[in-house]
């Protein structure tokens, strides 16, 4: 369970270009479902995502992960945090040119130290669940866009993380790819993976899939939705 | 079974190589020019060793002290009559005059040391020469060399056999000779030497004897092999700090050089470092594999460098180096310092050209890295 209270993000503090990205937000979301926030651009979607997967710490408020508060730890626990927990299905892929699919999905189990045998077999494995085990070994630049996509939701699984989340992740896809990527988050849901996606497409939160839908404005949540 | 945090090395360390493979046009470049700049620094230590080395060779074998006449505070020729005077003295255990001079042989043009040794003795007809000498003449034992003697008529001399030399230098411009053949060639009248030279039996009494040299022949400098010693040193490492400070402009420009291309990271490298942070890669195992990149780059530049350096040495008369720091040796032939690469000079070298490196590119990359991973999210 992740629970969020009162919890606050201000970007270029002090400066003449200050922001507040959230504003107050206070959100629980159970463990094994899937939640949807949708909202316009800048509304914080984004920021909301980030803090809830250790990539940046509120500055203010406080975020518990299974009643333990994160968001005051030391950078390298919110990492072992970050690289155990949360799987990242970014909006524009990210996956790094000029290496493999294979390679770009092991790139989050280095640091473990895990065996090199184990990583390959782990990634492999991810990629074959989605159906590229016959692009292993492609250069990640060589991929069309849903192929791309699939690479870096088996990136997100390669550490076997309980929490999914995708920001924004039909943006680049169309109508048939996008549906492939809610089956594919179906199976992870059915898996017991918790599922936190951000967009504004209603495919996805008006997806079947989706147990709650948050609707945010302006750096608050204006409508927590209901839910399990 | 292999410690995690070790395996976790190698695995960043696997994702080192192929990521500079990746970008290899780039690095191949760096490590090139950096591997020149370390050539030329490499070169001129390993040279300047060189040269010491062949001059302390040489040195080596000389008596403990060396006396020469003194006239309007210029060296002049010796009364062997002197000698004497100076053997007399407690503590010095043998004495001779030495007949020795440089010789330039008009048809050559080259500069040869002429010198009448103790043992063997020789025939005046006859004369030995070193190894290296005897290949640029084309000479073989029983050959006649023709010499100019200082009245401008012809000497003869047979060539009797080969010196064994202790150094490059002494094979190539080293002759023995006869006493009377040095004579004539050189002009130095009977009864008179270039200088008397003493063994000395304990080596704590050399600035006492020194003294009592002195004593004796007022008009004599006593020179003791040690001083010899600290002004040959003294004259390479003054010759070589020149010149290391001279190359010490493009270390830098290069390091600043490198400073700046790794504090303006490329959008690319820094896409990526955000990418592995937003992944689970700590900002430590980004400085880690910034480490590890910049150690292979600057440890192939010094390995191609050095390599470069000490391949050089074997090549006559390097273009760049060599006539800077062996002006001096104008007065021979042409010779082949023997490479002398020492692990203090190797050393020297690493700190001052590895170090710098790592610690130019690695703060920048530390800073890059200490970005947050949300970066990534955020698409900035």
């Amino acid at each position: 369970m992740i629970t969020l209270s009162d919890v606050t993000k201000v970007y270029n503090a002090g400066r003449p270009n200050e922001f507040a990205a959230l504003r107050g937000v206070s959100l629980t979301i159970e463990g094994r479902t899937a939640t949807a926030l949708k909202g316009p651009s800048g509304s914080g979607k984004t920021t909301l995502l980030s803090l809830i997967g250790s990539m940046a710490r509120p500055t203010s408020g406080r975020i518990a992960l299974d009643g333990t508060v994160i968001s005051s730890l030391p950078e390298r626990f919110l990492t072992e945090i970050r690289r155990r927990t949360f799987g990242f299905v970014f909006q524009q892929f990210n996956l790094i040119r000029g290496l493999t699919a294979l390679e770009n999905v092991m790139i989050p189990a280095y640091p473990t130290g895990a065996p090199l045998e184990q990583i390959r077999r782990q990634a492999r494995q991810r990629l074959e669940m989605l159906g590229l085990d016959g692009k292993a070994a492609s250069k990640v630049e060589w991929l069309s866009g849903g192929e791309a996509q699939r690479v870096a939701i088996a990136r997100a699984l390669v550490n076997d993380p309980a929490v999914v989340i995708a920001d924004e992740p039909t943006a680049h896809l169309d109508t048939a790819l996008s549906r492939e990527f809610m089956e594919i988050m179906a199976a992870l849901r059915r898996d017991g993976r918790t599922l936190i996606l951000a967009s504004h497409d209603p495919l996805v939160y008006e997806s079947a899939l989706i147990d709650r839908v948050v609707t945010m404005r302006d750096g608050r949540v204006v409508d927590a939705g209901t839910g399990p | 079974m292999i410690p995690p945090g070790v395996r976790r090395h190698a695995r960043i360390i696997g994702y080192v190589l192929p990521s500079l493979a990746r970008r290899w046009r780039k690095n191949t470049a760096v490590v090139v020019v950096y591997g020149l700049v370390i050539f030329l620094l490499a070169s001129v230590v390993f040279l300047s060793q060189s040269l010491t080395g062949e001059s302390l060779a040489g040195l080596a074998r000389e008596p403990e002290i060396i006396v020469q006449k003194l006239s309007a505070g210029r060296h002049e020729l010796i009364p062997v009559g002197a000698l004497p005077s100076v053997t007399r003295i407690v503590g010095v255990r043998s004495g001779r005059a030495r007949l020795w001079a440089y010789y330039t042989d008009p048809a050559t043009r080259e500069t040869l040391a002429l010198v009448v040794p103790d043992t063997p003795r020789l025939d005046a007809g006859q004369m030995l020469a070193g190894p290296e000498f005897l290949r640029r003449r084309s000479l073989s034992v029983g050959d006649v060399v023709h010499l100019k003697t200082h009245t401008g008529a012809s000497l003869a001399l047979t060539v009797a056999g080969a010196i064994a030399p202790a150094t490059a230098l002494e094979s190539a411009a080293l002759l023995h000779v006869s006493a009377p053949a040095f004579r004539d060639l050189v002009g130095i009248a009977d009864g008179l030497a270039m200088d008397l030279v003493l063994r000395v039996r304990n080596a704590r009494e050399l600035p006492t004897i020194a003294t009592k040299i002195t004593q004796a022949l007022p008009d004599a400098r006593p020179i003791i092999r040690g001083e010899l010693v600290r002004t040959y040193k003294s004259v390479f490492s003054w010759r070589s700090g020149v010149i290391i400070g001279v190359l010490l402009v493009p270390v830098l420009a290069f390091i600043i050089f490198a400073w700046d291309k790794a504090a303006g990271l490329g959008v690319e490298e820094r896409r990526e470092i955000g990418i592995l942070k937003a992944v689970g890669w700590e900002t430590g195992d980004v400085i880690l594999m910034k480490c590890y990149e910049a150690g292979v780059v600057s440890l192939a530049a010094f390995a191609l460098g050095t390599a470069l350096a000490v391949a050089s040495l074997a090549v006559p008369r390097s273009p760049i180096i060599v006539p800077a720091l062996t002006g001096w040796s104008t007065l021979y032939p042409s010779f082949m310092p023997t490479a002398t690469v020492g692990a203090y000079q190797v050393a020297t070298l690493f700190c001052l050209t590895v170090f710098p490196y790592l610690v130019a590119t690695v703060i920048p990359a530390w800073r890059a890295a200490t970005i947050d991973p949300d970066m990534v999210m955020r698409g900035s």
